[in-house]
């Protein structure tokens, strides 16, 4: 299972179907009660299906603290799964062990949200780009400094010569963040996942930024997952959009469909709090949330939107959580106001 | 390597810290000098060989640099030689077929005290009969004074101050004191001139002959004076800079760096290794590093090596693990430890090459500043009578001059060269730790 075999698969096949496949994944953070004894848990995470195709670029909206960086660390093999299954390629990440996981995060690329605290800031750039090459056993120098010469060509640092011996300090956000993205790809890996790539980045050069890793993305047929908050942009870098909302996904749909046609109450208050909602369906975007999101440690029994729901159904809502219902084509939405479309 | 190289150019700014890397760099000269000059085996016989050794020097005399911030000029030390190339023999053969040897030793006396003491150490070669010296002192002004004769052993010792006639011949005076005083003046008063003291000798078998050698101990000796065993001060002070450099630095490099990494391993694994790590330093807080060394010089083993060892072994769980588990803890959550993570860096790799290498620019102030904390430490046990039993050290010095009531007889210079050193040295380190501080700090602001 070297890396370079599986380069090699990825580019000459170009795969389709499932990469990675989360199942019913549950990532608690145990309270603790000033160091002694269980105070309950912080439930980031709490039953989250989802399938991740070859070469698709998938984002995860929702508001803050409701989950989306851990989600993202427990697929990057960082947090460990409560309950559930990570699946990659047809192999379970819980029963890798430690040399199968070292392999795994290989196949993983992690674009951060703040490139300066990314990179460390003792390292040159080449050393930054070396390191997971050593990690991962390349050996011979030469060959290293061929990948990363690959790489940071790639993501357009041209002459790389003169970035090398750089200190990130030295560099713009944006070349700070090409170098994280370089860092993320030197593996040649087949999924990148990024938490907010370009939020801390000049307005300027978030575009740039996106449509670089877009691009990457479509060269090497790499399966992407990318959290944002920038509604306006979503249509034009990724397949898939996942709402996530209290640790769950309420809303799951194919970009356009999602945006034309939102379903999932929490969804619609979410584009009309958007900054840029598309002008088009602005009017249809009106019902702003009230009330707080819920705790994540004692979460509201049945839909866990339903205290600020305006849809609220007694009874139901407040007692039952909703299963996912298809509400248009591969168009998923947890809410029980779509039960009879279900039928 | 370029930020290292402004970070020194930049260090150059401070003149506090020209000025103690002046200090250092002299004291790194002057040991590399010594190491040289006077070898390990070589100092051992010089501190501690014994009589045969020191017999040239004068006892208790400070060093020759204090007659230029006196009035008086105290005498200094001269020694002449049967075996100097200036000293000349003249034999001439009698009629008696016995031969006579003459050679003279001019003193140049420009004093305003009298010698410590004064002695003939006298060698003869011969089979059978002993040759026959007798001594004569010329004095500047023209008088002979006869000194004594004897027959010369194969080695022998005449101390001037010991010859109950020839005192008796100077009017019940100290011989040494009065053979150089103006006649007549009481209480005596040195008189001043060119002396040649006259050495002629009978000798009575061809081939016999005598080698002799006049020590004239003065009140000042050398550039740092002597001890109450006459032995020269240079010696253990010269000495003193490698092994006080040399444990200070050791001591400071093995505890900080220790430290650092037991700190970083504690922090980054969490947990029972943190717990551990912790209580550990809690208790060793406050144990008393000082009765501890001395308990172990007394009972085990006073070698420098062995302090050395238990200093650095009680030192490594100090305030520095708190203090560097507090910048560990917030450098483990910075995006860039979790990104190494996440590309497969072992906790041996993160630790030792992603925290660590974090606090170095705090961590070289902190060691530097160290320094001198240790070489006091050093010297504070030589104090106490724990320093190392053979090696000649500032502190050993210190605890000799003590132990002989150096200040109660006045004999200041005894105390102070090794304190000044130490002061020196303490100064030097902790003015350069304070600079390096103001120029690595700036950049700690991002921690
Ligand atoms: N290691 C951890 N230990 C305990 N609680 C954690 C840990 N990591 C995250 N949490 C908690 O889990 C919840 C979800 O955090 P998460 O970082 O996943 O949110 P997020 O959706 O990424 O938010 P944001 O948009 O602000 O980044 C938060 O309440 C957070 O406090
Ligand atoms: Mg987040």
């Amino acid at each position: 299972m070297t890396e370079n075999n599986v380069v090699v698969d990825t580019r000459t096949e170009h795969k389709e179907g499932k990469l990675l496949t989360i199942e019913n994944l549950q990532v608690w953070f145990e309270l603790r009660r000033f160091g002694f004894g269980n105070a309950g848990y912080v439930k980031a995470v709490d039953g989250v299906n989802f399938d991740l195709h070859y070469g698709e670029a998938i984002a995860v909206v929702g508001e803050s603290g409701c989950g989306k960086s851990s989600l993202m660390k427990t697929i990057l093999g960082l947090n460990i799964p409560t309950r559930g299954e990570v699946t990659f390629d047809g192999t379970k990440i819980s029963g890798m062990g430690t040399k199968g996981l070292k392999w795994y995060r290989s196949q993983v690329g992690y674009v951060q949200q703040d490139p300066f605290g990314a990179l460390a800031p003792f390292m040159t750039v080449e050393r930054i780009l070396e390191e997971p090459l050593i990690i991962n056993g390349v050996k011979s120098k030469t060959e290293r400094l061929r990948r990363i010469h690959k790489t940071m060509e790639e993501v357009k640092m041209f002459p790389v010569d003169d970035f090398l011996n750089k200190f990130p300090h030295m560099l713009s956000g944006g070349q700070q963040q090409r170098v994280v993205i370089a860092r993320a790809m030197i593996m040649e890996p087949k999924i990148i996942v990024a938490d907010e790539p370009v939020s801390m980045l000049d307005a300027s050069v978030r575009v740039e930024i996106l449509k670089l890793m877009r691009g990457l993305q479509e060269t090497h047929n790499l399966a992407m997952i990318f959290i944002t908050h920038d509604l306006s942009t979503v249509r034009f870098f990724s397949e898939r959009i996942f709402v996530m909302y209290a640790g769950k996904m309420v809303e799951k749909s194919p970009v356009d469909e999602l945006l034309d046609d939102p379903r999932h109450p929490y969804t619609l208050a979410l584009l009309a709090a958007s900054p840029e909602p598309d002008a088009a369906n602005a009017h249809t975007y009106k019902e702003v949330p009230p009330g707080e999101p819920p705790s994540l440690v004692t979460p509201p029994p049945g839909c866990r939107f339903h205290p600020r729901c305006p849809h609220v159904i007694k009874g139901l809502c407040d007692e039952k959580e909703p299963p996912e219902f298809l509400t248009g084509p591969e168009h998923y939405t947890a809410c029980w106001l779509f039960q009879s479309e279900q039928a | 390597m370029k930020s290292l190289q402004r970070s020194f150019k930049e260090l150059l700014r401070y003149p506090s810290a020209v000025a103690s890397l002046a200090i250092i760099l002299v004291l790194l000269i002057v040991s590399a000098y010594t190491l040289i000059a006077i070898p390990y085996g070589e100092a051992i016989v010089l501190w501690r060989g014994g009589e045969n050794i020191w017999y040239q020097s004068p006892k208790n005399a400070p060093p020759a640099w204090t007659n230029f911030f006196t009035s008086k000029k105290l005498v200094e030390t001269m020694i002449f030689n049967t075996d100097d190339e200036d000293i000349n023999k003249t034999y001439e053969v009698s009629e008696a077929g016995n031969q006579t040897v003459t050679f003279e030793f001019p003193i140049d006396y420009q004093f305003d005290t009298f010698p410590q003491e004064l002695t003939l150490f006298t060698k003869g070669t011969f089979v059978e009969k002993a040759p026959f010296i007798s001594i004569v002192l010329v004095t500047p002004d023209g008088r002979e004074i006869r000194i004594t004769d004897f027959a010369v052993q194969k080695t022998g010792t005449y101390r001037f101050s010991q010859d109950d006639r020839l005192a008796r011949r100077v009017g019940n005076q100290f011989p040494h004191e009065a053979i150089f005083a103006q006649p007549g003046s009481d209480p005596l008063v040195p008189l001043k001139g060119e002396y040649v003291m006259k050495l002629s000798l009978v000798t009575f078998e061809a081939d016999s002959d005598v080698d002799a050698e006049l020590v004239v101990y003065g009140q000042v000796y050398g550039i740092a004076g002597t001890d109450h065993l006459r032995r020269d001060l240079k010696v253990a002070l010269l000495w003193g800079i490698p092994v006080a450099l040399a444990f200070g630095l050791l001591a400071a490099l093995g505890t900080t760096i220790t430290t650092m990494s037991i700190s970083a391993i504690g922090t980054w694994y969490g947990g029972w290794v943190d717990e551990l790590i912790q209580r550990i330093t809690e208790v060793n807080l406050v144990l008393p590093l000082l009765p501890i060394l001395i308990m172990v010089g007394t009972f085990y083993d006073r070698s420098i090596w062995t302090i050395l060892g238990v200093t650095i072994l009680f030192s490594i769980f100090g305030g520095g693990i708190k203090t560097y588990r507090a910048i560990f803890m917030q450098v483990k959550e910075s995006p860039y430890i979790e990104a190494a993570r996440a590309y497969g860096a072992g906790s041996g790799r993160i630790i030792f090459q992603y925290l660590v290498p974090r606090i170095i620019p705090m961590l070289i102030p902190q060691l530097v500043t160290l320094i001198p904390s240790y070489v006091f430490l050093e010297a504070s046990l030589a104090v106490l009578g724990l320093g190392d039993p053979v090696l000649p050290t500032w502190g050993k010095v210190i605890q000799d001059a003590q132990s002989n009531g150096a200040l109660y007889q006045g004999l200041y210079y005894w105390v102070l060269e090794p304190a000044v050193l130490l002061m020196l040295t303490g100064l030097a380190f902790a003015m350069l730790g304070f600079s390096l501080d103001r120029v690595f700090n700036p950049r700690l602001r991002g921690i």
